[in-house]
Formats: C-alpha cells, sequence, structure tokens
C-alpha cells in the first residue's frame, strides 16, 4: 500500500463530488497531485485507480462531455454517493450493535465492520447488549467464492460428495442464493447436470469452487425464495408415528421421558415403564434408543424392539 | 496491513463521522474505527494534506486535532458517508432478520423491525432486495427454550446468579447447579448459557434446550477472577491438551461424523471407509456415539474405550435375552 495513492484516490474523490460537470481524464489529471508526465504511464495509472475506485463502491460514471463530440468525461454525483439521512432511537441502535457484531471471525466480518462506520459516519450512535453474543460462523471453505458467486450473478463449478456416498460428482450450478440453516450453510440453486433446482451442503463440497461464468451470466427467476428453497429440501414430512413401550432405569433416558406424549409407571424395584409416542422407519430413533445401553430396553412394539437388538449385535464380534 | 482502498474507506467515513459530531476526541474516534491513536493522526495528516492544483491550488478540506479534540472546519464535497455496498447491506441486513425471531421480548423483536425497516429505506430497494440472497433460519426457540433466554437475558442485565436444573446427555443424568451468568451465545443453531459454574468451579455452557428448570436467584453475580469466556470463533468444541485422544474407523454410512465435530485427521481408507482421531474431555460422550453408531464404526483406540463400548452394548443385548 502507499500513502501516495491513497492521497491520489482521495482526492479523486474530493474532485469528482464537488464537479459539477463531467471532467476530462486530463481535466482530472491537471488537478490530482501525483500523475507521472508520460501519457502511457498516466493512462495505465488511472486506470488503475478508476477499478479501485469502483470497487470500493464509488459511483464512478462515465458521461460524453459534450453531445456533440465523442470525449468522455468522469463524475461522481452526491445522490448516488451518499448515504441517505438514518436515524436510529437507542433500543434500534444496540440491535444495530450486536447484528454488526453477529459476523465476528465469519466471512463477512469486515464488510459488517465496514457498514457500521458508514452508518456511524451518518450519525448513528450504536451501542451493544452486554452479554448477549448470537453469532453466525462461516467456517466452509467454499463459503467465500459462493457468496461472490451468488452476489455476483456467476455461474460455479465444485465436485460434490453427497450422504452417504463415497465418489464426488462435478456439478455446475446457478447458484442463487446462500442460506444458513442451523449453523449450517446450504446453497441453492439451478443445477445443471441434473436440469433442476437443487440445494447444496457447502460442507460437503470437496476442493475448490470455481467461476465458470461471467458477472451477470446467470439470472435468478423472479419471486425465488431460496429461504423457502433450503427449509423445504430440509425438513422432512411429519412420519407417521406409533408408541412405544420403553423399561427405563430410574433416572436414566431423559430426553425419552421429556416428549410431552410420555406416560411413566414404576416397574420393579429402580425402573420404569415409559409409552411414548414416536415416528414411524426412522432408523435415527433405533439409533438413540441404542446411545442409553442397558438403561433403557424397548418391549413394544416388536419391530422396533427387533431393530434395536439387531443394531447392538452389528457392534459385537 | 491495511491497503489503500482499505484506508480511503476508513477515510470516506471519518471526515462525516466528525462532522456530524462537530468534534470527537482522538481516543474515541481511534477506538470506534478500530486502529491506534497514531495511525488516526497519520489519517488526518493525510487527509488534511490532499491538495488539488488547478485551475488554482487550494485544500479542499480542513481540520485540526488539538488538544486532542478533532473537528473538520471544511469538507464541501464529503459530508455523508458512501453508500453501503453490496457486501455491507446483505452483512447488516442478514444478521437482523435472523436475529428477529430471536429477539427476548416484543419490544426487542419491534426494534429490530424498525432497524430493518430503517435500513432498508436507506440502502434502496435493489440492494435491500439483493440482500435476500443470503439468509440464516435458526430453529426459533420455543416454549421453555424462550422463556429461558429471555431469564436468561434478564438475569445477565441485572447480574444475577442464577440455579439450573440441568440434563447431561453424557451421563444421562439430571443435576443442580447455581451458574454466575457471562453471556448467552447462539451458536451454530442453539442457544447457550456460558457462566461460572459453582459445581463444576469452571467456566461451563449450557444448551438452554437442555435445562429444565431455571430461576433467577437474588443473589449478585461475583465472578472469579478465573471466569474467562472461551473463544468461540473456531466453532464450539475446542480441543484440550488434558482431553482423551480416541481413534474411529468409519464405514461409508458414518460419515456425516468429521461433518459435524471437529476431527484431529480424518484418513481416506478407501471404498468410502475413513479413519478419524478427535478429541474429547468426555469418553461417555464416545460410547454413546460408537452406540448411535453401530456397525457403521468400531473405536481403534484407546482400547479400553473399545472395550467399554463392546461391553456396554453386551449388557444392553443381555437384557434383551431376560
Amino acid at each position: 500500500m502507499s500513502k501516495r495513492r491513497t492521497e491520489r484516490l482521495l482526492s479523486i474523490v474530493v474532485l469528482l463530488l464537488s464537479a459539477r460537470r463531467y471532467l476530462t481524464a486530463d481535466e482530472i489529471r491537471a488537478s490530482v497531485i501525483g500523475y507521472p508526465e508520460q501519457d502511457d504511464a498516466f493512462k495505465r495509472m488511472f486506470e488503475r485507480d478508476k477499478e479501485e475506485l469502483r470497487d470500493l463502491g464509488i459511483p464512478l460514471e462515465t458521461g460524453l462531455i459534450n453531445p456533440l463530440d465523442d470525449e468522455t468525461g468522469y463524475r461522481i454525483s452526491q445522490q448516488d454517493y451518499a448515504l441517505p439521512e438514518i436515524t436510529l432511537e437507542a433500543d434500534e441502535a444496540a440491535m444495530l450493535g450486536i447484528a454488526a457484531q453477529a459476523w465476528e471471525g465469519a466471512f463477512l466480518a469486515g464488510a459488517a465492520t465496514g457498514a457500521l462506520q458508514k452508518l456511524r459516519a451518518g450519525g448513528v450512535d450504536d451501542s451493544t447488549v452486554p452479554g448477549f453474543e448470537p453469532r453466525l460462523h462461516t467456517q466452509e471453505a467454499a463459503f467465500g467464492p459462493l457468496w461472490e458467486a451468488v452476489r455476483d450473478r456467476r455461474l460455479v463449478t465444485f465436485s460434490y460428495r453427497a450422504l452417504a456416498s463415497t465418489e464426488t460428482l462435478k456439478r455446475t450450478l446457478e447458484p442463487w442464493g446462500l442460506v444458513n440453516r442451523d449453523g449450517r450453510w446450504y446453497v441453492a440453486g439451478h443445477d445443471r447436470l441434473r436440469a433442476g433446482t437443487r440445494v447444496f451442503r457447502l460442507s460437503r463440497i470437496a476442493g475448490p469452487v470455481k467461476m465458470a461464468g461471467r458477472p451477470g451470466g446467470i439470472t435468478v427467476p423472479e419471486g425465488t425464495d431460496v429461504r423457502s428453497l433450503v427449509a423445504r429440501w430440509w425438513t422432512k414430512p411429519d412420519n407417521e408415528r406409533g408408541t412405544a413401550v420403553l423399561r427405563i432405569r430410574e433416572g436414566a433416558g431423559h430426553t425419552l421421558r421429556r416428549r410431552e406424549d410420555a406416560r411413566a409407571e414404576p416397574d420393579g424395584p429402580g425402573w420404569d415403564r415409559v409409552s411414548v409416542s414416536y415416528p414411524l422407519g426412522e432408523p435415527w430413533y433405533t439409533e438413540h434408543l441404542a446411545t442409553f445401553g442397558p438403561d433403557v430396553i424397548v418391549l413394544e412394539p416388536p419391530p422396533l424392539r427387533d431393530a434395536v437388538i439387531e443394531h447392538l449385535k452389528g457392534m459385537l464380534p | 496491513m491495511v491497503t489503500s482502498g482499505e484506508r480511503l474507506r476508513r477515510m470516506l467515513a471519518l471526515v462525516p463521522y466528525v462532522m456530524s459530531r462537530r468534534s470527537v476526541p482522538v481516543k474515541e474516534a481511534a477506538e470506534r474505527f478500530g486502529m491506534s491513536e497514531r495511525e488516526l493522526i497519520s489519517d488526518l495528516n493525510l487527509v488534511w494534506c490532499v491538495e488539488l492544483k488547478s485551475p488554482d491550488p487550494y485544500c479542499p478540506i480542513d481540520l485540526s486535532y488539538e488538544g486532542g479534540e478533532i473537528s473538520v472546519s471544511e469538507s464541501e464535497s464529503i459530508v455523508r458517508p458512501l453508500r453501503l455496498d453490496k457486501d455491507e447491506v446483505p452483512a447488516m441486513l442478514t444478521t437482523l432478520r435472523w436475529l428477529e425471531p430471536q429477539a427476548s421480548t416484543d419490544a426487542e423483536a419491534d426494534a429490530i423491525r424498525r432497524t430493518i425497516d430503517k435500513l432498508e429505506e436507506a440502502v434502496g430497494t435493489a440492494l435491500a432486495a439483493a440482500s435476500g440472497q443470503i439468509a440464516a433460519d435458526t430453529r426459533s426457540p420455543e416454549g421453555a427454550v424462550k422463556a429461558y433466554s429471555a431469564s436468561v437475558r434478564q438475569a445477565l442485565a441485572a447480574r444475577c446468579r442464577l440455579h439450573l436444573r440441568y440434563y447431561v446427555p453424557a451421563r444421562d443424568e439430571t443435576t443442580e447447579r447455581d451458574v454466575d451468568p457471562m453471556r448467552l451465545l447462539v451458536v451454530e443453531g442453539r442457544s447457550y448459557l456460558e457462566g461460572w459454574c459453582y459445581r463444576a468451579e469452571e467456566t461451563r455452557r449450557f444448551r438452554l434446550d437442555r435445562i429444565l428448570d431455571l430461576s433467577v436467584l437474588d443473589v449478585p453475580v461475583s465472578l472469579p477472577e478465573q471466569a474467562a469466556p472461551a473463544d468461540v470463533e473456531q466453532g464450539l468444541f475446542r480441543p484440550s491438551e488434558s482431553d482423551l485422544t480416541v481413534e474411529l474407523e468409519l464405514e461409508p454410512g458414518a460419515q456425516w461424523v468429521p461433518e459435524y465435530y471437529p476431527c484431529e485427521s480424518v484418513a481416506e481408507l478407501g471404498e468410502g471407509r475413513l479413519r478419524i482421531t478427535l478429541r474429547t474431555p468426555d469418553p461417555g460422550w464416545v460410547r454413546r456415539l460408537a452406540l448411535r453408531l453401530g456397525d457403521t464404526a468400531r473405536v481403534v483406540s484407546p482400547p479400553e474405550l473399545a472395550a467399554d463400548v463392546r461391553d456396554t452394548a453386551a449388557a444392553a443385548l443381555a437384557q434383551y435375552a431376560e
């Protein structure tokens, strides 16, 4: 980084913000200190400066100086540049502070800090609520490139490992959006390989995410709600429920007893007989029962009992 | 090291920051912008030195920081901060929208909604709409958890001790404990109370959905010196030196394990099988994990734990034989 470059960029911003008309490159060169004498060197440097200003989000406009000739000039309109007035009440400013902190250590932490600095510069005095710390993490390596692809509407390719599959498949995706569900990130979009809408979990993306198209190259269909796309993919339809009768050691099996429909009665010294509803046809429930080891025995129904016995037998040589 | 772009961005905010407040102490501005006073002074000098030379040379910005108090007496064009950009808008709106259902009171939810409305208006329709491309959803706290969350927030504000009845799944037991609350965390989809636990005599995190009962005591918090918040930036599970190192072999059906739990190492054994190493302070947790995984996993080491898992499975089966 160079102090001179920062100074030059700042000068351009100040100059163009106060200009009442488009200024030509030569006029800018005449006003701003630090540009070289040689035309070629000036052009290269000016191109880089323009790019940097646009990267920073400064609305550098190009237009014809005079409708009769084709010389272009530059300006920055105050209207496009300036953050509109925003006044926050104390309770609103506290929520703003908490929201900005939520990305701490995550990919968008810098963006949140930048936003906060601008809002403060606009007169907002943010605060926080001590002790309340909601956090959104972005530990998945794919987050950064996918965020850029979603933001810039670019096609991407990546290798994806489906659940319980050993192979990775190369996917070409038009990414529509990123959604965090309970701490994990998902990307939703149009999968060109499968020719349909698909949701991918970022932690199952293997290797790098590559940009496969130009910015603005994809169109997100009107009315797309990525949040509900992911929610639909993620929530399973409610299973039919059956009733299980379990023998549970006293003081144990708390998560089983905790269900609202659980009914317990004593069943000999040190044991309870608990009847409780459970989702039919869900292997996870069998696995969950097995985690209690000898403290929970399935009495009814026979298929559930057999499934747990089968599961436990699989663990013995 | 900041780039020239980042530095420019900071200076473009610094000038209106001071202008909108008439004057600001150097110390306060440095804190608010996350830099040292020296860096701040060097930024101020740079801004002040900006000179335009045509048609006549002049300095468009005049400021002073005499006596440690910054004031801007002239800045003809940089009056307002720059608009929020295409990263900044979603960074703010996503978290605010995510927070709304987690507010502990209706008044707080209302404050969040008002903030969202004002921000959306200030950033303009296009960017506000585009920010819907990134969203976060956390199971919003329901019933008991919502009430506990509100009580914890209340105890934090009043600096009062809490009494909990808490379920420990690794030992499948219910415990009673007094806790001095330090913070309420919402991380990876769950809410946690972090505080000094008088039963464990250390800083502990408690999942709100495992609290069976909670009361705010009429006792002021008195945190011991060694009570320190854990660093959760890299995730909740932080291995420590004293942890047990466990090695597991996983069949393809258990591939989700390294996605859910941070592993020290993950090696592919071919045909979708994995060998993972993880660290835990609690062997009971591994035993339950192994019981859940059944024949899709095998504890390789330590051998005592492998034997313990087998014995537990055998004891469970024996119950069925009776």
